[in-house]
């Protein structure tokens, strides 16, 4: 009996799967990986929504329109979305073996990501010296964890990015460390999508309001 | 040096938690000393701690689950007797420290009880039910399984040093923010899940990708058995919800340890919003945790009365639409927060929404029994006392989705007895049912069935005494968590709950003679063909216990109930299948990544609890450090060599045929 007479409508893919039984250990890692971000980027959902909910809390402090530098953060948005492009030149590097693309790539990532993490810490250290830290308000609380917790993510990705780098030169472009480097492009790309989404929801509106 | 840390920590004067504690640390060192003197260590270390084989680590979670569950069953009798005695007297337990029992009881008993049980039989029945040999990523299930237990160890390491939460099972602010609550309590309950919830959520990540993307070939979606569909709804939920509770105990940390104001009374903080975002996480656990037990009772309900499950496809709509819906109610647990009318209307319908699709489930169940030929085992039974229980509690809980309704019965008893009725009768009752149907499958012996039997009756009585009583308390305006109460009119209701207590302890007492029994009695109890309830899905066929391969070849599926079929036609041809041909079998190494992980994870929540700040900087380099030497290493794959595939496999072959042999020469 064949796979389309129990199931007509094919829901469980019948054929595909009657062919192949376990996909790929690319498949079934880069599979994972997705479902690993979609849970992180519902936890950032969730700090979105209490700086949605806290962002008028300003506690008779200072509020987005008086304390953000769109400047900073422009320049903030261009290394992050110039670091995915290297990323991207890394992967390709990673997947023709090319060491001298692969590791300037990455480097070069490393560079841009870090300038954005110090611009970031800046940004922060400049908030607390003119008395508008986290424990201020809830909006600042709610801006310093949904922006820092955005930051800390960036700083796990420098140090896999810096494990990866280290990792392929000691070893080489082995099936599972090429695995690695494509979930860190992942990683490294999906912590832009949601520095846009940052950028507009909390700096482009807290400006304009 | 050592933060907070001091020798006031320890609560020499109290005498409840010191001589808990000694029991425990006798406990521990003996089973140690048992098994360094035995030299068992080795073998524990190879075979068991290091282990990434989805089928020893299933088993791991399951006793871990099962030891919380004594600790969670003691706070639980110590609470009823508290009540008992504290009629016009302060009772035996002085506020402080009932407060921190009750939150114990709820947080060891969801984070360390349900959920480990209920993943523990997930990872265990999993692959085995798909055809394949291990889940997706079988050093991340360690990890998460090492992290579960972590935070096990933290939550009870604070029955000794320090203190547990009083803020109840769920952290409310501002009576968890630093102002009202300024001991470690809260800390230890916060780190003790943001660890084990990590765990959780690795585990979550490991099994979506393990039901959707592995399978052996032909086992497509509507192939799956109904398990398989219920692990993926629960784990889809896992990987959603989790993250929102990591979050929301991350912004109270936050609040706590560096002065932010998410949920504080000043500064413009909103504590409804901390209720919001738990219950965003909490309503969604609530199925995490019933839908696999819902799988079991598929399973059980089907085998035992030797028919396919009715209405399969309704079961899986059933399944994943209660998965959707699960996120649309979560404000039913406050409609006293004053949202309105038309807000607490809509999540009211919502609510009473869900009792749909569970109610198909019920009448699934019924109609896969009827005209069935029903064999009341232990499992069967646990599955009976299930469907009677779990409507009850289903209608009560339809009761509290009025909004009306809820503004008299919030906090009260009622509620604590809805939520019980549900979770025993329904989760817990399944993982019974779940652990006696596998347990022959994991060890190669079956449990006895008398034991069995008498503590299910135990457990199901004892629920009834125990918790019809909460009913009418609630009924009668006794709210929860009372320390002690003046009103003569509950007194009787609350005795006769603790005389359920009792019972249910009868139950639990039976449970583990019948453990010890059986251990005792194995060759009786033996199973050797690897099918010993006349089972319909793809576990059945493999040995008892299986091999760490599961499957010498993968087998090729052809329908719903792959097993039932193969079995069919080998009994009417009187012959297996032909020999498949044999091939080396590469499977994943151990890796003790996954339990050093957890020291250092447990060394870092102790020392951000005690604010050890150099520890906590130690901790974490010792993680990062893991994972690099982990990723650093070259094989991790071993060969089993085609000779030994071949010798296990026709082993099993072999029983079957003696099997098949014996049925001809009945015929």
């Amino acid at each position: 009996m064949s796979a389309t007479h129990a199931d007509p409508h094919r829901l469980g893919h019948g054929a595909r799967s009657l062919g192949g039984g376990i996909p790929s250990k690319r498949i079934v890692v880069g599979y994972g990986f997705w479902i690993f971000l979609l849970s992180d980027i519902i936890m950032f959902s969730a700090f979105f929504a209490s700086y949605a909910v806290l962002s008028n809390a300003t506690a008779g402090g200072p509020s987005g329109k008086q304390l953000f530098d769109l400047t900073n953060v422009g320049i903030e948005t261009m290394c992050l979305l110039l670091s995915s492009f290297t990323c991207g030149l890394a992967g390709i590097g990673a997947r023709k073996e090319s060491n001298l693309m692969f590791q300037a790539s990455m480097a070069a990532t490393f560079v841009l990501g870090a300038v954005f993490l110090a611009l970031e810490i800046r940004e922060f250290a400049g908030l607390v010296a003119q008395g508008a830290g986290p424990a201020r308000s809830a909006f600042l609380t709610a801006f310093f964890t949904l922006v820092g917790c955005h930051g800390l993510h960036v700083t796990a990705g420098l140090m896999w990015l810096l494990t990866m780098m280290a990792q392929v030169f000691a070893k080489g472009y082995r099936p599972d460390i090429l695995r690695r480097v494509m979930c860190f492009s992942l990683f490294w790309h999906a912590l832009d999508i949601i520095w846009v989404a940052l950028f507009s929801v909390v700096y482009l509106i807290g400006v304009s309001q | 040096m050592l933060g907070k840390l001091s020798w006031a920590a320890v609560p020499f004067d109290q005498p409840i938690p010191m001589a808990a504690s000694a029991v425990v640390a006798c406990v521990m060192f003996g089973v140690l000393a048992w098994v360094v003197l035995k030299g068992h260590l080795p073998y524990l270390w190879n075979e068991w701690i290091t282990s990434v084989d989805h089928k020893r680590i299933g088993v791991m979670y399951c006793l871990l689950a099962m030891v919380m569950l004594l600790r969670g069953f003691t706070d639980a009798i110590m609470m009823r007797s508290q009540q008992a005695l504290a009629f016009h007297s302060p009772g035996y337990l002085p506020p402080e420290h009932y407060d921190q029992i009750f939150s114990a009881h709820g947080t060891l008993m969801i984070f360390f009880v349900a959920m480990p049980f209920i993943i523990g039989l997930m990872n265990f029945v999993v692959p085995l039910q798909l055809g394949i040999r291990d889940v997706a990523f079988p050093t991340l299930n360690s990890v998460g399984f090492w992290l579960t237990a972590s935070g096990a160890l933290l939550v009870n390491i604070s029955l000794v040093v320090g203190e547990f939460s009083r803020a109840t099972w769920l952290p409310y602010p501002p009576l968890s923010e630093l102002a009202y609550s300024p001991g470690v309590g809260v800390d230890y309950y916060c780190w003790a899940i943001q660890i084990s919830g990590v765990g959780t959520l690795l585990s979550g990540v490991n099994l979506v990708t393990t039901v959707l993307k592995m399978h052996a070939p032909g086992m497509t979606y509507l192939r799956m058995p109904m398990f398989c569909w219920t692990t993926l709804a629960a784990n889809l939920l896992i990987v959603a919800a989790f993250p929102i509770l990591t979050a929301t105990l991350a912004m109270l940390l936050l609040d706590r340890y560096l002065g932010f104001h998410f949920f504080t009374n000043e500064a413009g903080g909103n504590m409804m919003m901390f209720v919001n975002l738990i219950w965003a996480w909490g309503h969604p656990e609530v199925y995490i945790l019933i839908l696999p037990a819902f799988g079991i009772y598929s399973e059980v309900i089907s085998t035992f009365s030797g028919k396919p499950l009715f209405g399969y496809r309704s079961m899986v709509i059933a399944t994943m639409a209660i998965c959707i819906l699960a996120f649309m109610v979560w404000l039913h647990h406050f409609f006293t927060m004053g949202a309105g009318a038309d807000v607490n209307a809509f999540f009211g319908i919502m609510t009473t929404i869900i009792a749909v699709p569970t109610g198909v489930k019920i009448f699934n169940w019924l109609f896969t029994m009827f005209a069935g030929r029903v064999v009341f085992s232990t499992a069967l039974l646990w599955s009976l006392g299930f469907m009677v229980t779990f409507v009850v509690g289903g209608m009560t809980g339809v009761l509290l989705a009025v909004p009306p309704a809820d503004f008299v019965l919030h906090n009260s008893l009622f509620l604590v007895a809805h939520f019980h009725n549900v979770l025993i009768g329904g989760m817990l009752f399944g993982c019974f049912a779940g652990y006696t149907y596998w347990f022959p499958k994991a060890f190669g012996f079956r449990l006895h069935e008398g034991l069995g039997k008498a503590a299910f009756w135990c457990w199901t009585i004892g629920f009834y005494v125990a918790f019809m009583p909460l009913y009418v308390l609630g009924l009668e305006g006794m709210t929860r968590r009372m320390q002690h109460y003046d009103v003569p009119e509950w007194r009787p209701w609350v005795l006769l709950a603790a005389v359920g207590a009792v019972i249910i302890m009868a139950g639990i007492i039976l449970q583990i003679t019948q453990l010890v029994v059986s251990i005792r009695h194995r060759e009786e109890l033996r199973d050797d063909t690897g099918d010993p309830w006349n089972g319909r899905s793809l576990e059945w066929a493999t040995a008892s216990p299986p091999p760490a391969f599961n499957f010498a070849v993968l087998p090729t599926i052809s329908s719903e109930e792959a097993y039932w079929d193969l079995k069919q036609r080998a009994i009417q041809q009187s012959l297996l299948s032909p020999e498949p041909s044999y091939d080396d079998v590469e499977m994943p190494r151990n890796s003790p990544t996954g339990f050093i992980c957890a020291f250092f994870a447990t060394m870092m929540g102790f020392a951000l609890i005690w604010h050890i700040w150099w520890l906590v900087g130690v901790a974490f380099v010792g993680a990062f450090a893991t994972f690099v030497v982990f990723a650093w290493r070259d094989h991790d794959e071993y060969v089993i060599p085609v000779e030994t595939v071949a010798r296990i496999d026709r082993a099993n072959r072999a029983a079957r045929t003696k099997v098949l042999s014996r049925m001809r020469a009945a015929r």
